[in-house]
């Protein structure tokens, strides 16, 4: 593999030149968040090859896209946008290249939904600035991240939900982000407060209108207070010439339940790191994901679950489905804290390869300190089980129908667990067609 | 049951089979008519297994003699999925778990491919529900199993619950049941076994793979086989089972040397 030699310099120079002048916000805090992130967007370089957190993922031809200027104002209709529409999200906000479409967007009915709040970030950001300041760039760290310091540099606008207390919302809120403009760099943000004994189901959803190079750079936080349940479902199928860089980050309160379905099937280039702080007793993750990917696609998954209180459980399962020359990468690290004793923690990375030329990299990686816990992990990278093919030819499917069968049902595992059964359904479609042969 | 106007689905010659080039079977020799229950016994590793693999055409096992015939047709001409269609049907001893298939979809995919071959309709999702529940309720299945991803969580006694119902389904004329007992409580035994006395007619044949005589006090057997070193060494009616399950294995193996020595 060949050794990035991007510098920070010229890449965030042309980055930054994309972006329009960010008026000064009457909240101290914020200028400060903002000017905290320019400085270590200053400070800091693109990673190459040569980290090791970025070994595998060669994001040097980001650094060839000249970026334009994001359109203010977007034309589109909701014809343009509703094939993607959910049909059990009754609120719906949809951003066009990063900026907020509110002729496409539902917000929540005040009087069914029990006080949810579901509003563009930078509408929001005066209104309830008070539950915003504790929360917004406390949870994604940018010390020492280059693409979340660009996105708090340039945070314009994204969502915020609070679910508040004790309110359990039933139908899922969808975050539409629509890619329409080549070249454009959009930052969208995100925010998810889930107070206390709440439970939420959030979709976050990124689509592409046609095959453009463009660069997401994405940045969510989720916080979720005792007893809270979160539900994030997260579908990348941006455009097979898209970058696609995300960094989620999630901190979850005593005896709350964190779950996490992301799937992975667009972009050439797409990273996503999800961090998930189990920072308190009794604390849940379930965190699931999926990467389908072919041609010259790379994935790149990096998840890192940190226990660092008692009592705490975590599932994972990453599995990736990978054709053609395309290459998915995953690390997954499990920190278990010294205090964190009886952390019960499970994770399994299952790799597919259909191709002779497909690749994947996987890392499951473990630090315990703690000496009263339960960690059970296991990686696997192949083709098809000779048993499992052999099982349904037995009762009559011809070979190509069993591999077919078996190679979705190995996509569907994860797709499966999603709640939203209209999105399971399209995404059920799309490892179909993808996993298919004649 | 032995008829007389039975007529031969199934005969092995010198079966011989090896599996990562060591072998297993050395000569097997059986005729399985219309009508009958073969049971084949056996201590683990005796070939019993590996034998109903190569019946079926698993491809870890590599034939290296003897011939086998199915309804007169070399059975080694067929693919697996060939041999399924034309009527051997092999229940595992464990059976395969699928997450992300459910049951219904892969029991009407397998039901259907059966149906075309023999030319007769598939059955849409819908019909084929009502269909598959009438033929649960004869393994008093729940159907809440039509939901679930193939074999996917189930207990032992459920999976061998699905295999009998796959059975049902596909109604083969030559049925080869590994192990169908093993793990078995004796609640799910004698349901499962009330499930295959149902589906036994006089047009198939039924083989039994076993290690234990318990099956056979709900599945009767006509013809009792006993295979040791990768050969049946004996073969007798069902009361031979009962003399294996109070006298063991070990005197079938002596009077068999005695007998080759003489």
């Amino acid at each position: 593999m060949s050794v990035s030699m991007v510098t920070g310099g010229s890449y965030l120079e042309s980055l930054l030149q994309g972006q329009p002048q960010l008026p000064s916000s009457p909240s101290a805090w914020l200028n400060q968040l903002r000017a905290d992130a320019v400085d270590r967007v200053g400070a800091l370089k693109v990673p190459t090859t040569r980290d090791e957190e970025w070994r595998f993922t060669d994001i040097s031809p980001l650094a060839k896209l000249s970026f334009q200027p994001v359109r203010a104002v977007s034309s589109l209709q909701t014809a343009d946008v509703e094939r993607f529409y959910l049909e059990e999200a009754a609120t719906r906000l949809v951003f066009v290249d990063g900026a907020y479409a509110p002729q496409l967007s539902t917000q929540p009915d005040e009087a069914t939904d029990s006080g949810l709040i579901v509003s563009n970030l930078s509408t929001a950001l005066s209104a309830h600035a008070t539950a915003i300041e504790p929360h917004l760039g406390r949870h994604a760290g940018f010390r020492d991240n280059v693409f979340a310091a660009l996105n708090t540099a340039f945070l314009q606008d994204g969502a915020l939900i609070i679910a508040p207390r004790n309110a359990v919302a039933e139908k899922p809120v969808h975050l539409l982000f629509v890619a329409t403009q080549r070249e454009a760099a959009s930052h969208p943000r995100c925010l998810l407060i889930a107070e206390s004994g709440s439970a939420i189901t959030v979709v976050e959803d990124y689509v592409a209108l046609q095959e453009d190079a463009y660069v997401t750079n994405a940045v969510t936080e989720i916080a979720l207070a005792d007893n809270a349940q979160v539900n994030h479902i997260r579908v990348q199928r941006d455009s097979t010439e898209a970058f696609h860089i995300a960094n989620c980050a999630v901190s979850t309160g005593r005896a709350s339940r964190y779950r996490s379905v992301s799937v992975a099937l667009g972009a050439r280039i797409s990273r996503y790191n999800l961090n998930t702080l189990l920072a308190a007793e009794e604390a849940e993750c379930a965190i699931d994901g999926l990467a389908l990917i072919t041609g010259r696609q790379l994935a790149d998954t990096h998840t890192c679950i940190d226990h660092a209180k008692p009592h705490g459980i975590s599932r994972q399962s990453h599995k990736c489905i990978v054709d053609g020359a395309a290459h998915a990468v995953f690390n997954g690290k499990i920190l278990v804290r010294p205090n964190a004793q009886r952390t019960d923690s499970s994770q399994s990375s299952r790799n597919l390869l259909l191709n002779a030329k497909a690749r994947v990299d996987t890392k499951p990686q473990l630090e315990i300190f703690a000496d009263d816990v339960k960690c059970a992990h296991g990686a696997t990278v192949g083709q098809l089980d000779n048993d499992e093919v052999f099982y349904l030819k037995s009762r009559g499917l011809s070979e190509i129908t069993a591999r077919n069968l078996l190679t979705y049902a190995f996509g569907a595992e994860i797709i499966d667990r999603i709640s939203v059964a209209s999105l399971k359904h399209r995404l059920e479609q799309a490892v179909l067609e993808q996993t298919q042969r004649n | 049951m032995i008829y007389q106007d039975s007529k031969t689905l199934l005969d092995v010659h010198g079966l011989r089979a090896s599996v990562n080039g060591i072998e297993i079977l050395k000569g097997i020799n059986l005729t399985v008519r219309s009508g009958e229950v073969h049971a084949i016994m056996g201590t683990n590793g005796s070939g019993k297994s590996t034998f109903a693999k190569v019946l079926a055409g698993h491809n870890a096992y590599k034939v290296t003699g003897g011939s086998v015939t199915f309804e007169g047709n070399n059975l080694f001409d067929l693919e697996p999925e060939e041999r399924a269609r034309a009527g051997v049907f092999l229940a595992f001893q464990y059976p395969i778990e699928i997450p992300g298939v459910a049951n219904s979809h892969f029991l009407r995919l397998a039901y259907n491919t059966t149906q075309a071959q023999r030319g007769k309709d598939e059955l849409d999702p819908l019909e084929f529900e009502d269909f598959v529940r009438e033929k649960m309720k004869l393994l008093e299945m729940n159907p809440d199993f039509l939901d679930r991803g193939v074999n996917e969580g189930f207990s032992g006694g459920e999976k061998k619950r699905n295999e009998i119902l796959q059975m049902a389904l596909l109604e083969p004329k030559l049925a080869i049941l590994d192990e169908t007992d093993s793990g078995l409580d004796i609640d799910a035994l004698r349901i499962v076994t009330k499930g295959v006395n149902q589906l036994a007619t006089k047009d198939n044949a039924i083989i039994l793979v076993t290690h234990y005589q318990r099956l056979l006090n709900y599945i009767e057997p006509d013809y009792v086989h006993v295979m040791a070193g990768g050969r049946i060494i004996k073969t007798g009616g069902k009361e031979l089972a009962l003399d294996l399950e109070t006298r063991g294995y070990d005197w079938v193996s002596i009077e068999q040397r005695a007998a080759a020595r003489a």
